[in-house]
């Protein structure tokens, strides 16, 4: 990526006076249209429901582990129609389980990590003063947050909240009761959000970059944020339409989803009939597969990044990282049914869909091949951000290999609806996309507030939650491969073959509560840096990329001089530069 | 602070935001409708018989409804097209004419579907009127929200066309994409419904 | 378009005028065959043949995609891509030993 420089020097053309029209707090603070602070207030938000999210499920481990044992305190305060005499209902643990998977997925690390940081930082990387459509930014944060609302408040409804699971599978979710509707709204809301996101994310990169800035010359944070978008754009606006004919099955009696003859406790459903249950799961998985991909990309963008600025090396293969970026962004559509192997498809069908699903680890492991190539060689920089990045990389693996089997149809049909999916994908999410979000926010922290948060305590909080998080996920591991199936109120106690692999629900439920305590030094860290960290310059970890030009925390419009890009991302140690690092957005 | 590329067209993609942005939204409302057609030719194929649409609906009604919708998609564009010619005496003329037109097409929609309930048809009654009732609900909504933004710019928003007749001119364009969209929709849900 | 001269927008009008009298005409004849009950493939061929011609006209003449920028078909085509992934949704369903009901 050695594009020579542009020859003339640039004559510096001031971008805009920044108006300083006083905003109220209401507006520069509640319901502003700058990019940085709808960045942050996803950020925060999306936060604070990965910890509501993560409270649900230590609750679940509390079942796991100890079966019908009475939950000291907490138990009680749950009420009679949840934990009567503070034992979990098995009504109120599917109810957890449902909202654990849709809140962490939906309100969680998508908010963070494409709302969050895709607000915050791709304007700032591509030299833009904010995003495209700043008023439909702020319209996307609040049908987000409108979203939130509503699922959290199914909890408060007769029958609590939905409880067919993050899929939410007809017909059984047809019958459900009222916490379904409300997660029906919820997820038009937030689909609705998520598209206009995407929207603004495609049209404000293609047309807001700086001067100079081709496409092989974007980060690949930008890239992946890029490809994410057109993954909201195009498949989610199927689970949009599947959700309204849910629906319209719950609340206007139609049959989408139920077949003719269906019987609940041997009665006949008095419906019309005739509607086709798969159809759900098609709709669903035409979705919900690309999103597996929305749930990673940006996390690979942000390691990707920070693996680059802290070996100050050049990232190895830029290129075919981002060409397998985009091909694996394209196969993601085509791939859906691997999740749907147990339903009884044809061996041609599952033939297409297992080789397809083959060819699409192939970009997977080219990416991550790239960024461990990176690190060869490097003088690298253990700073927390990195830690977090390069933990990354194997939790990622891990995730990514268990999945193989999976994705092939024989191998499938024994481990789908076991602990070992639960294992493989929370891999994937928890120590893999949630790692690189802590790196990132390491890493941004000084961008967004002018100061750094402080080392000692990451570190802590790195090495408890790698540690705990592999206690809590190995063994489900091994409970799946002994046949103890998800989803069950009790982990499994009721059956005799799971009898000897039971003691491991202790081991990882502790492994969550612990994980729990690590957290804290994060929390503690997070807002006694805003005031009280280090303070730093625009550039404190000699970065190349754009954002770094930018004052810290860069002003309302961002940057004083509009940037020009002279040269690709990385141009670490380049022989015979001065320092370093050769910045993009130096001549 | 102004975003570059509101009126003027970036060089090198030779677009204005606004112009990719509604593109990128029509996008996704393909894909939106295509999983309903998508589940239209699930169900049917699945269904042991079907009911050809014109024995259960208004196909007259419907007809006259779809020359309506294309009518208003002539006056839509022949809206902008005044814009263009700097009159903008015909364009509010042309504009008011587009949602007068949406709104006659609400109306014969109106009566359509009290006449079924009526007659004791409901979405619940079988899959066809299912599919019927959902597809055509969404088509209105859309027909309603297109009215909405056609209104504003007839009205309040007209305003810019006196700072900025471009401006004004590329918004009335998207609004306008919006709307053809809206009757390319009913162009495929018309015979799939009714004629089929 | 911001560019085009008052020539230019007439004969853009003219365009519009005859396009309207097509779709027209087309929806006539769509419904008029129709009326022939013919057997099913070979009325939904037609219905949807004649459909996809008036929906070009539109998308062609009042979107304007006739002489749109590079970008717009781009998106458009990968829409296109997906689109038919979507609607081939039903037909892995129905076939290859899928249960359908
Ligand atoms: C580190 C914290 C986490 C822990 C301890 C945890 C634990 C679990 C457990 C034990 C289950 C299985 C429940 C059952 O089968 O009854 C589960 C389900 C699930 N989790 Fe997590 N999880 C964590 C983080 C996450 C994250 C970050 C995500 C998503 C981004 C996520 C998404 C899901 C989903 C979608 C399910 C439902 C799986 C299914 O459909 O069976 N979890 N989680
Ligand atoms: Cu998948």
């Amino acid at each position: 990526m050695t594009e020579p420089a542009a020859v003339a020097a640039p004559k510096p053309h001031i971008a805009h006076e920044v108006p300083h029209e006083a905003l109220g707090f209401w507006r520069k603070y509640v319901f502003s249209t700058d990019h940085k602070v709808i960045g942050i207030q996803y950020a925060i938000t999306g936060l604070l429901f990965l910890l509501f999210g993560f409270s649900l499920m230590m609750l679940m481990r509390w079942q796991l582990a100890y079966p019908g044992a009475a939950l000291p305190l907490l138990g009680r305060l749950l009420g009679e129609a949840r934990m009567p005499g503070g034992t979990m209902l098995p009504e109120f643990y599917n109810e957890l389980g449902a909202m654990h998977g849709t809140i962490m997925v939906f309100l969680g690390v998508v908010p963070l990590a494409v709302g969050g940081f895709g607000n915050f930082v791709v304007p700032l990387q591509i030299g833009a003063q904010d995003m495209a459509f700043p008023r439909l930014n702020m319209a996307s944060y609040w049908s987000f947050f409108l979203g939130g609302v509503t699922m959290l408040a199914s909890f408060l409804v007769p029958g609590g909240a939905a409880q067919g699971g993050w899929t939410s599978y007809t017909p059984l979710s047809v019958l459900a009761g009222t916490g379904q509707t409300m997660w029906l709204i919820g997820m038009i809301f937030l689909i609705t959000s998520s598209l206009l996101g995407a929207i603004n994310f495609i049209t404000t990169i293609i047309q807001l970059r700086a001067k100079g800035l081709t496409f092989l010359r974007f980060p690949f944070f930008v890239w992946t944020q890029f490809v994410t978008a057109f993954l909201l754009l195009l498949a989610f606006p199927p689970l949009e339409a599947a959700a309204v004919m849910q629906l319209m099955d719950r609340v206007a009696g139609t049959s989408f989803f139920l077949p003719s003859g269906l019987v609940v406790s041997g009665q006949v459903v008095a419906v019309a009939g005739g509607g086709n249950p798969l159809l759900w799961q098609h709709l669903f998985w035409f979705l919900a597969h690309p999103e597996v991909y929305v749930l990673i990309l940006p996390g690979m963008g942000i390691v990707a990044e920070i693996i680059a600025n802290n070996t100050r090396k050049p990232l190895w293969g830029y290129r075919s990282m981002v060409y397998s970026l985009v091909f694996l962004g394209f196969m993601s559509f085509i791939v859906w049914a691997h999740h749907m192997f147990m339903t009884g498809m044809g061996t041609a069908m599952a033939a297409f869909f297992q080789t397809t699903t083959m060819i699409i680890s192939i970009p997977s492991v080219v990416i991550l091949t790239a960024l461990i190539i990176s690190l060869w060689g490097g003088s690298i920089r253990f700073n927390t951000p990195m830690l977090f990045a390069v933990a990354f990389l194997p939790m990622f693996g891990i995730g990514g290999l268990t999945g193989l089997p999976l994705g092939l149809n024989v191998a499938d049909i024994p481990l789908h609806d076991t602990y070992y999916v639960i294992a493989h994908f929370h891999y994937v999410v928890a120590p893999g996309t949630i790692f690189a979000l802590f790196a990132g926010i390491y890493y941004w922290f000084p961008k967004a507030t002018g100061r750094k948060m402080n080392e000692t305590l990451g570190k802590i909080h790195f090495f408890g939650s790698l540690v705990c998080m592999n206690v809590v996920f190995m063994p489900m591991f091994l409970m799946g491969l002994a046949g103890v199936s998800r989803r069950l109120f009790d982990g499994g106690a009721s059956y005799a073959f799971a009898q000897p692999v039971l003691h491991l629900n202790v081991v990882s439920s502790w492994g969550a509560w612990t994980l729990a305590i690590f957290q804290i030094p994060f929390i503690f860290n997070f807002f006694w840096s805003i005031w009280k960290g280090e303070q730093t310059d625009g550039n404190p970890w000699q970065a190349t990329t754009i954002e770094w030009a930018a004052p810290s925390p860069p002003p309302h419009g961002n940057f004083p001089v509009a940037p020009e890009a002279y040269r690709g991302p990385y141009e670490y140690s380049v022989p015979g530069a001065a320092k370093d690092f050769l910045p993009q957005y130096e001549a | 602070m102004d975003i570059p590329y509101t009126v003027e067209v970036r060089r090198d993609t030779g677009l204005t935001n606004g112009k990719i942005g509604i593109w990128l939204f029509l996008a996704s409302e393909v894909m939106l409708f295509g999983a309903l057609f998508a589940s239209y030719i699930l169900i049917r194929t699945g269904a042991p018989s079907w009911p050809r649409g014109d024995t259960i609906l208004n196909v007259p009604l419907a007809t006259f409804n779809t020359l309506v919708l294309i009518s208003s998609s002539v006056t839509m564009v022949m809206a902008w097209a005044s814009l263009m010619r700097h009159r903008f005496g015909t364009f509010r003329i042309y504009m008011g004419a587009t949602i007068l037109l949406g709104f006659v097409f609400l109306v014969v929609k109106y009566f359509e579907y009290s006449h079924k309930f009526e007659n004791g048809l409901y979405p619940s009654t079988n899959n066809f009127l299912a599919i019927y009732f959902t597809l055509t609900g969404l088509h209105m909504l859309h027909v309603f929200g297109g009215m909405m933004v056609n209104a504003y710019f007839l009205g309040p928003g007209s305003k810019l066309w006196k700072t900025n007749p471009e401006w004004f001119a590329n918004r009335v364009e998207h609004s306008g994409l919006f709307w053809h969209f809206v009757d390319l929709v009913w162009i495929f849900l018309f015979p799939t419904l009714y004629l089929l | 378009m911001t560019s085009d001269h008052a020539a230019d927008i007439d004969r853009h009008v003219r365009v519009y005028i005859t396009v309207f009298g097509a779709l027209m005409a087309l929806t006539i004849i769509t419904v008029v065959v129709s009326r022939f009950h013919l057997p099913v493939p070979i009325a939904v061929s037609v219905a949807l043949l004649v459909a996809t011609i008036k929906g070009s006209l539109v998308a062609c003449y009042f979107m304007h995609l006739i002489s749109e920028k590079k970008l717009i078909y781009a998106v458009l085509m990968l829409t296109a891509v997906f689109f038919v992934a979507l609607l081939a949704l039903p037909a892995v369903t129905v076939h290859n030993g899928y249960w359908i009901h």
